[in-house]
């Protein structure tokens, strides 16, 4: 059903949230990638052109700068998704039958976007994904950045070790994401206007 | 609780004027819009590095970051949460060797000669041979070494505790900062509450025999609540002061607590 064009997709308020986040996610992968690079625990290393910070210290300083921009825009998100009711009205409910089938209607091209306003199962899905994930990342973080003053998050984690590759596992699967959000906003461009002006 | 409506109404007139504005400038939106949104995403990914952080206005930025950060770890520092110790089974062999230069130009310091070097607001000045140093009662720790790099080893040491020896030096433990110069040229500086945490120790042996040189013969600080970059080897001088000491890492840009 075509939605009228004054109909508002995304408020104001998340918007602003979103391409906050992108460019904190950015700052933040791009600055850890050359962080991983200082030493890897895999057998290959990022290209450093598309790595942030010219040396480790500057990836550090970058990575620890965009960590409160990522934390504070993720608070002012998720407190704003609450108290205005959108995380229900947008993610709820969320049923695996649902979910089944609007992931079958998408792998045989179906899956409509009629209505902006609306997210279907798998978008549903993958954003609540992304939301545990930031959280996954978060708090793995905190253990690599202080894993003395966090004991029972450590432990959670599995030590010190463990949260590096809980860590780069996280980012992988948020890298994931992006890659097909991408590639999804390439396939209905309406999406990204009405993440630009809201309607 | 907010109301939909009210925050709406509260965003709107001054976002709703910047928004106009900003459509004002936009072509109509088609795939060509977001290829080219996506290609400046890709240029800012593509100005890496140097480029932004060489910037003199972004570097005091992060710069200024990096010392807010110094005081979050201050303020988040527990003195009394001891890092996790381990079984001697878990030692890391071969320890890593790590320092500013290559293992062939580890300094070599003779022991005889040698003489701790401690100043600044403490009572006896007096400097330390490695006798008086090696009788003071000792204690061992089986901890791990985290890198700014990530990657981190378990290794054994032993010697002092370092709040045991400002104690016998008469160190103003209301000072801020303790700084560390070494034989090799290296330089780090500590906060006062680290310098008192019971694993902070001043290093005397490792693995139960001497310190080898490349771990920082005869002397070297061994703190598992700080980064490796905060524990320096080979030292010679230590001085408690109010002034703010920095680092050989740290004035080039490595965070200052460097806490973990």
């Amino acid at each position: 059903m075509p939605v009228p064009a004054s109909t508002v997709v995304h408020p104001a308020w998340l918007r602003v949230s979103h391409w906050i986040n992108a460019l904190a996610v950015l700052v933040l992968a791009t600055s850890g990638w050359r962080i991983y690079n200082a030493a890897p625990f895999f057998d290959f290393r990022i290209p450093n052109e598309i790595t942030l910070g010219g040396w480790l210290a500057g990836a550090v300083q970058w990575h620890f700068a965009a960590m409160w921009v990522l934390a504070i825009n993720g608070g002012f998100y998720l407190l704003m998704n609450f108290c205005t009711g959108r995380a229900w009205r947008k993610f709820w409910p969320l049923t695996p039958r649902a979910l089944l089938r609007d992931v079958a209607a998408a792998l045989r091209g179906r899956l409509v976007h009629a209505d902006p306003t609306h997210y279907n199962a798998v978008q549903r899905a993958a954003y609540l994904f992304v939301w545990a994930d930031l959280a996954l990342l978060v708090l793995s973080g905190l253990v690599l950045w202080k894993s003395v003053q966090f004991p029972l998050l450590r432990e959670l984690l599995g030590g010190y070790e463990s949260a590096r590759r809980v860590h780069f596992f996280a980012m992988a699967a948020l890298a994931g994401f992006v890659l097909v959000h991408l590639v999804m906003v390439a396939l209905v461009p309406r999406t990204l206007v009405a993440m630009l002006r809201g309607r | 609780m907010f109301k939909p409506s009210f925050v709406r109404r509260a965003s709107d007139p001054r976002a709703e004027a910047i928004v106009k504005d900003a459509l004002r400038e936009m072509p109509a939106p088609t795939r060509r819009l977001f290829l080219r949104r996506g290609l400046t995403l890709g240029g800012l990914t593509l100005l890496t590095g140097c480029a932004i952080t060489d910037d003199e206005s972004v570097q005091s930025v992060l710069t200024a970051v990096s010392r807010f950060n110094d005081r979050v770890q201050a303020a988040i520092f527990d003195p009394s949460l001891l890092a996790p110790t381990y079984p001697d089974s878990m030692i890391t062999r071969p320890f890593p060797f790590n320092a500013f230069y290559g293992e062939d130009e580890v300094r070599q310091v003779d022991g005889a000669a040698f003489r701790l070097d401690v100043g600044g607001l403490v009572r006896h000045r007096a400097p330390w041979t490695l006798a008086q140093l090696n009788a003071l009662p000792q204690v061992t720790q089986v901890t791990r070494h985290i890198c700014v790099e990530g990657w981190s080893a378990i290794g054994k040491w032993g010697g002092v505790p370092f709040a045991e020896f400002l104690r016998r030096v008469g160190a103003d433990t209301t000072a801020r900062y303790v700084d560390f110069r070494c034989a090799d040229g290296y330089h780090t500086s500590i906060d006062m509450p680290t310098a008192l945490h019971a694993q902070t120790q001043l290093t005397l042996s490792y693995d139960g025999a001497v310190l080898p040189a490349k771990y920082g013969f005869p002397l070297k600080l061994r703190m598992p609540t700080k980064l490796g970059y905060k524990n320096p080897k080979h030292i010679v001088a230590i001085r408690v002061t109010n002034t703010y000491p920095g680092g050989y890492w740290e004035d080039q840009g490595y965070n200052w607590f460097g806490g973990s």
